[in-house]
């Protein structure tokens, strides 16, 4: 994860100015927190104005001193925001310069014909359904699918990630994004977006809240605070009469500063904040989302389902053991099995190879003659054809036994029996024949990636279930989950098996999270409430999905999901601090209100404070400069800690709740002794 | 230990020792289940159904509900105010009190319809008893049985499974009146009759007092059957002027403690009768404690200060061995008014055994609070609507505090339940605040209208307990206030209407809509209801949302005035 300092100079500039702009009412009406808290500003401002001739309001310098904190706890508030915008903003444009501009070999169509003919345009000239060209060296202008070819990528430019990645026309894998660069071959790529409309461009106007849309939580937490707020505004105008009754005059200032003290406004200035920082959290860990929402939903996911390969286990399979069968010589055996996956570039046929030679194996050579027979879905199995007749076949082992028994030779019970064992122990039988005569078996096994074990221990105390999702058939498939710890399998998948999978999960209430790439996965995806596309994929998977993932790292939902808990957490967790708040303000601005018409009250100011002016200066200026000060806090995002439910709220209780009470009480103390030394 | 604290100690035992029974028959009353009293009332209640085209077993949802609610309440609105207004000629009238005026009328059948019981009218002189039993007495079981009715419409909306279906709200209704409140209200009734409560429909009766030889007239009439209810179903209106401080209404010590306990037992029982009924006993443990922390930081520091005696008395030399005893029943003394006072206020009861106005002024504050907060227990069945709004907030950020999406017994808590709960929970400081503060105005404004006994602290002190009970629907009086006005009997009554049924309509209509949301099954990050943790966590919303908002008002009342006195 790339790490940035929180607050770079250029940032903090650019923060600044747009700090003023958001005075606009207009703009500041969204939160009515703040709305309120700027009606506030201006009355101030007026009674300031009035108080150069008139002292009924209490001294200019006081109403001044008033009027520019309230001003300053505006500011604070809009530049949490901008701060937050200016960040995200920051992240999006390093990734959008990679694409700015560079020139596209398009080629042109003639009616019907496409001809060969390549004009050389601007990349922003491109158009969805355009088709262009990229031969090694070039980067590519936009995100587009590969129709024809097959090239090496360096994708490092949005991934940060060095390797090269192949991508090819047909398959999952024919997707290529603007900005990475051929390093070898040609491909031929049809542009799938609009310009100004991809994935990135989606982000960016995310980010810089032009698109921005509150998500439900944040519209349910904006309602409770404008509850809260309208109370204060009734306390706050009621005592008025109640005042009068008293025969206590209250100053204007009093009113202002009490109503802004205690509505809340530190969650209320860095509400948004924390919510541009939530997606910009995802953006940094190399993850587009196309909404606020999704990244919500995130922290809500009850199922995560991952494919086992390249999740769960590293890549491929490897060959660990050899069994020939009874009747078959041993050497002959090894020669057939070798042989057979000399051709195969497969990493479970080199593993093969591999495996042979450390047993001591002379790697036989094969004839040009020799005839690789490809792997496919139908006869599940490869080999090879000598050139001297004979067949050598490895493969599944019900693809193997229906082959030589329709030879009619019977399938040797110790090798069913062998079979079944790797089954069982969740490695994958490879049956070899030679000639529809079984030679043995081969045992791959499946290598489960260190440290995943943890992480699913941690989804599980998330109250996450996983489950992996596999090809393998089911004992192959329960073995590896009960290795890896997770908690459920879907083995010899078919892509509406996870379809079937989601629907039953989510119709008993759940929230599912998957990841894909392919276009069969693209259903699935959609019907996920978090559906994370890698960006190799297709551009119907990328489509269907919600988040499109840079790194195509399947691992990735876990901090997805943390990254959404977080989200919700900060704004729980400061909503409580700032509620708490309420108890000090209180005790500081209450007995000041009414003390000099009311001496007994002092026995109610418990922080003795100086005067009645500090109490409310010192109420204010916390209330200002709580803001600035939570302002790391909740772009940093509070953190998740996977120790249930119960003890998270009492721990994040002690720490924002009962630190939320204490904390203003010593802070006011302190600004009181400073503030009492100009009063 | 002093007697008079154990005295306390006995009937708050007591009281919880009855409710967890009382919570198990409840429960099982509601849930249909077959109960003693089924062979007496059941060809009775047949009938009635079949009259009324009622089928039963027709459930409603949440809507359906709440209009049935509100048109039976609209219907016995004018029934009240056609007695109120002409019991004067109206027969069983020996005393020939007069008929209400109409706005005085408005406000009583206002106060018995929305089970508050605010009293602008002495019963001895203001009431037949016509109008006593067939208005007030029956309003005092039906007012009360509509609440528990509604109360277990919420109980089946936290059921987890996915319905708008919430029962019958008729049968509830009825059930609550004829198998709770009936055989109970004849229990106590029964005890207070044999220590001297009158129930007869004679007239005054009169007799010459040892004092200078006059002739007294002694108001009598059914006032045990009344008594009874006003206890049991948080109503709390007496019979007679002085509420249960009348020695008629209240003879001794042992009909104190009877009347005590029953105007606690089953706002208790009903929290218990949730946890039977849902089979979630460990989260009504929880509303259980929340609500008893509550009450105890009322009580304790109350009985304590009345126990101590009034601090401006003990200034000029006087001991006060009994407490601070102005305003109080002898035969109760300090300990055992103080602890009704705080029980009658937290439950939204609203009789009295003792002059509130007399109260040290923090134990006012107290007794103040305990309407402010209007959930520590509060009224049959409608406290824990309030409570259930409290809770509402509570999930709300607590969820977001564990990193989800706040879910309450499996549903979704989303916008538009929580517009709800802000809105309701937003009502009570405005009805009460704004009330008092064009009081205060009007005050100001004519200093010589005569309102206020007291003036400075303890009569801004007055105006806001008539408010606050008013809109806690409580019912009791500070008195030294003038309040059988034009002003405060309409001013009132709007707010007791307001505040009796937007607070029903809100956590019903949040109930029915989370009740037809799905259900999710809890997981390990779901955060759990039933815990401590999660109890004080809304003990701290109710403490910060509800008791402080009232601060600043309570700093010119009570605080003022404790301070003064010092």
């Amino acid at each position: 994860m790339k790490s940035t300092s929180l607050f770079q100079a250029a940032l903090v500039k650019e923060a600044l100015k747009a700090s003023f702009v958001k005075l606009n009412p207009k703009i500041i009406f969204r939160n009515p927190v703040m709305f309120t808290v700027e009606l506030g500003t201006i009355v101030m401002f007026c009674v300031t104005i009035f108080s150069l001739n008139n002292t009924s309001q209490g001294s200019f310098a006081y109403n001044l001193a008033v009027f520019i904190i309230l001003f300053a706890t505006l500011l604070f508030a809009n530049f949490a925001e901008a701060i937050a915008e200016a960040r995200g903003k920051a992240q999006a444009d390093s990734l959008r310069k990679t694409r700015e501009e560079t020139p596209a070999k398009i080629i042109r169509v003639i009616g019907e014909m496409y001809t060969n003919e390549i004009q050389i345009v601007s990349s922003s000239q491109l158009k969805k359904g355009d088709i262009f060209v990229c031969e090694t060296g070039d980067i590519i202008p936009t995100d587009g699918e590969i129709i024809e070819g097959l090239a090496t990528i360096d994708e490092s430019a949005i991934t940060g990630e060095s390797a090269p990645v192949i991508r090819e026309a047909g398959g999952d894998k024919s997707s290529v994004t603007g900005g990475t660069k051929v390093l070898s071959d040609k491909i031929k790529v049809i542009v799938t977006t609009q310009p100004g409309e991809s994935f990135l461009d989606k982000m960016i106007a995310l980010v810089e809240g032009a698109s921005r849309q509150k998500t439900p939580n944040e519209i349910a937490l904006t309602i409770l605070l404008a509850g809260f707020t309208l109370v204060f505004v009734i306390v706050c105008v009621t005592l008025k009469p109640f005042a009068d009754y008293a025969n206590t005059p209250i100053t204007i200032a009093a009113f202002i500063s009490l109503f802004v003290c205690l509505i809340p406004t530190t969650i209320g200035g860095l509400l948004s904040a924390i919510g541009i920082a939530g997606m910009d959290r995802a953006l940094r860990a190399n993850v587009i989302t196309k909404s606020g929402k999704a990244v919500e939903t995130a922290g809500d996911i009850d199922v995560l389902l991952l494919d086992k390969t390249g999740t769960i286990t590293i890549g491929n399979r490897k060959a660990t053991n050899f069994y020939p069968a009874q009747n078959a010589d041993k050497q002959g055996f090894m020669n057939a099995l070798v042989l057979s996956s000399l051709a195969d570039e497969t990493p479970e046929g080199k593993s093969i190879v591999e495996l042979a030679i450390s047993q001591g194996m002379k790697v036989p050579s094969l004839s040009t003659d020799a005839e690789f027979i490809r792997f496919t879905a139908e006869t599940r199995s490869s080999g090879v054809n000598l050139s001297d007749g004979a067949r050598i076949r490895k493969g599944a082992f019900d693809a193997m036994r229906n082959l030589s028994e329709k030879a009619g030779n019977q399938f040797p019970i110790e090798v069913a029996e062998q079979v079944k064992t790797i089954s069982s122990n969740g490695g994958t039988p490879l049956v070899v024949t030679k000639n529809e005569q079984v030679l043995g078996v081969i045992e791959l096994q499946d290598i489960i990636k260190p440290g995943i074990q943890e992480r699913f221990e941690r989804l599980r105390k998330m109250g996450v279930k996983t489950v992996m999702v596999t090809g393998d058939n089911p004992l192959t498939a329960k073995y590896i989950a009960a290795k890896a710890g997770v908690d459920d399998f879907i083995a010899e998948a078919k892509p509406e098996d996870k379809m079937n999978y989601i629907r039953a999960e989510q119709a008993s209430g759940k929230l599912v999270a998957m990841m894909g790439d392919g276009t069969n996965d693209a259903p699935a995806l959609a019907q996920a409430d978090v559906g994370v596309a890698m960006n190799s994929g297709t551009a119907a998977a990328k489509e269907a999905g919600n988040m499109v993932d840079l790194d195509n790292d399947p691992t990735k939902l876990i901090e997805i999901v943390e990254i959404g808990k977080q989200l919700l957490m900060t704004r729980g967790t400061l909503t409580t601090f700032s509620i708490a708040n309420d108890v000090a303000k209180y005790f500081a601005i209450v007995p000041a209100l009414f003390i000099a018409s009311i001496p007994a009250l002092k026995g109610l100011n418990i922080m003795n404070l100086h005067s009645p002016e500090s109490a409310i200066l010192s109420a204010v200026i916390f209330n200002a400069i709580i803001i600035p000060a939570l302002i790391p806090l909740a772009l940093r995002g509070v953190e998740y800690k996977p120790i249930g439910a119960s003890a998270l709220l009492r721990r994040n209780l002690l720490i924002y709740g009962l630190g939320g009470i204490i904390i203003p009480f010593i802070g006011i103390k302190i600004i009181d002794l400073l503030v009492a030394n100009f009063i | 230990m002093n007697t008079e604290i154990l005295g306390i100690i006995l009937m708050f035992t007591l009281t919880v020792l009855l409710a967890i029974p009382l919570g198990r028959y409840i429960a099982k009353v509601y849930s249909g289940e077959s109960t003693f009293l089924d062979p007496i009332f059941n060809p009775l209640e047949k009938h009635f159904f079949r009259i009324s085209g009622i089928n039963i077993r027709q459930e409603m949802t949440w809507k359906q509900h709440l209009i049935a609610l509100l048109t039976i309440n609209f219907l016995w609105f004018f029934w009240a105010m056609f007695i109120l207004m002409n019991q004067g000629w109206l027969p069983w009238n020996p005393d020939k009190n007069p008929s209400m005026s109409a706005d005085l009328a408005f406000n009583t059948a206002i106060s018995f319809v929305a089970n508050t019981n605010l009293q602008h009218y002495s019963g001895e002189t203001g009431m037949s008893y016509l109008g006593q039993i067939v208005c007030l007495t029956f309003f005092q079981f039906i007012s009360a049985g509509a609440g528990m009715a509604i109360c277990v419409v919420v109980f089946n909306a936290m059921k987890e499974r996915t319905s708008e279906k919430l029962g019958n709200f008729y049968n509830y209704f009825l059930k609550s009146c004829t198998r709770i409140l009936l055989p109970l209200s004849l229990i106590v009734a029964t005890i207070i009759v044999f220590n001297g409560t009158p129930m007869n429909i004679e007239g005054k009766a009169s007799f010459i007092s040892m004092q200078a030889g006059d002739t007294v007239q002694l108001s009598r009439g059914p006032a045990a059957a009344m008594v009874a209810i006003k206890q049991l179903g948080t109503n709390g209106g007496g019979f007679f002027g002085v509420n249960s401080a009348h020695p008629l209404e209240n003879p001794n010590y042992l009909t104190n403690i009877v009347e005590n306990v029953s105007i606690i037992l089953i706002p208790i029982a009903m929290v218990f009768a949730l946890g039977f009924y849902l089979k979630r006993k460990r989260l009504s443990l929880m509303i259980f404690g929340v609500m008893t922390l509550g009450f105890l930081l009322f009580l304790l520091p109350s009985v304590y200060l009345e126990m101590k005696g009034n601090t401006a008395i003990s200034s000029m030399g006087i001991s006060q061995q009994l407490g601070s005893m102005e305003g109080k029943e002898v035969r109760f003394g300090s300990a055992a008014s103080a602890y009704w006072g705080i029980t009658t206020t937290v439950t939204s009861n609203g009789s009295v055994n003792a002059m509130h106005d007399s109260f040290t002024p923090l134990t006012g504050m107290f007794a103040l609070l305990g309407m402010m907060v209007n959930a520590f227990y509060g009224g049959v069945g409608v406290g824990f609507l309030n409570f259930y709004i409290f809770i509402i907030i509570a999930v709300f950020i607590s969820g977001l505090m564990v990193g989800r999406t706040p879910e309450f017994m499996g549903k979704k808590i989303e916008a538009r339940e929580m517009k709800i709960a802000t809105i309701i929970a937003l009502l009570h400081p405005l009805l009460i605040l704004a009330g008092t503060a064009l009081s205060s105005y009007v005050f100001v404004v004519h200093p010589n209208i005569g309102w206020l006994n007291n003036p400075s602290f303890h009569g801004f002190s007055e105006m806001l307990y008539e408010y606050t009970s008013s809109a806690a629907n409580n019912g009791s009086g500070f008195e030294g206030l003038g309040d059988n006005t034009l002003w405060w009997n309409i001013t009132c009554g709007i707010i007791m209407i307001l505040s009796r049924f937007l607070p029903i309509i809100g956590p019903v209509a949040i109930a029915g809509i989370l009740a037809n949301k799905k259900y999710i099954p809890e997981s390990a990050g779901t955060l759990k209801t039933d815990t401590s943790t999660f109890g004080l966590m809304v003990f701290a919303v109710i403490m910060i949302l509800a008791a402080l908002s009232f601060f600043p008002a309570l700093t010119l009342g009570p605080i003022s005035e404790f301070f003064t006195i010092q």
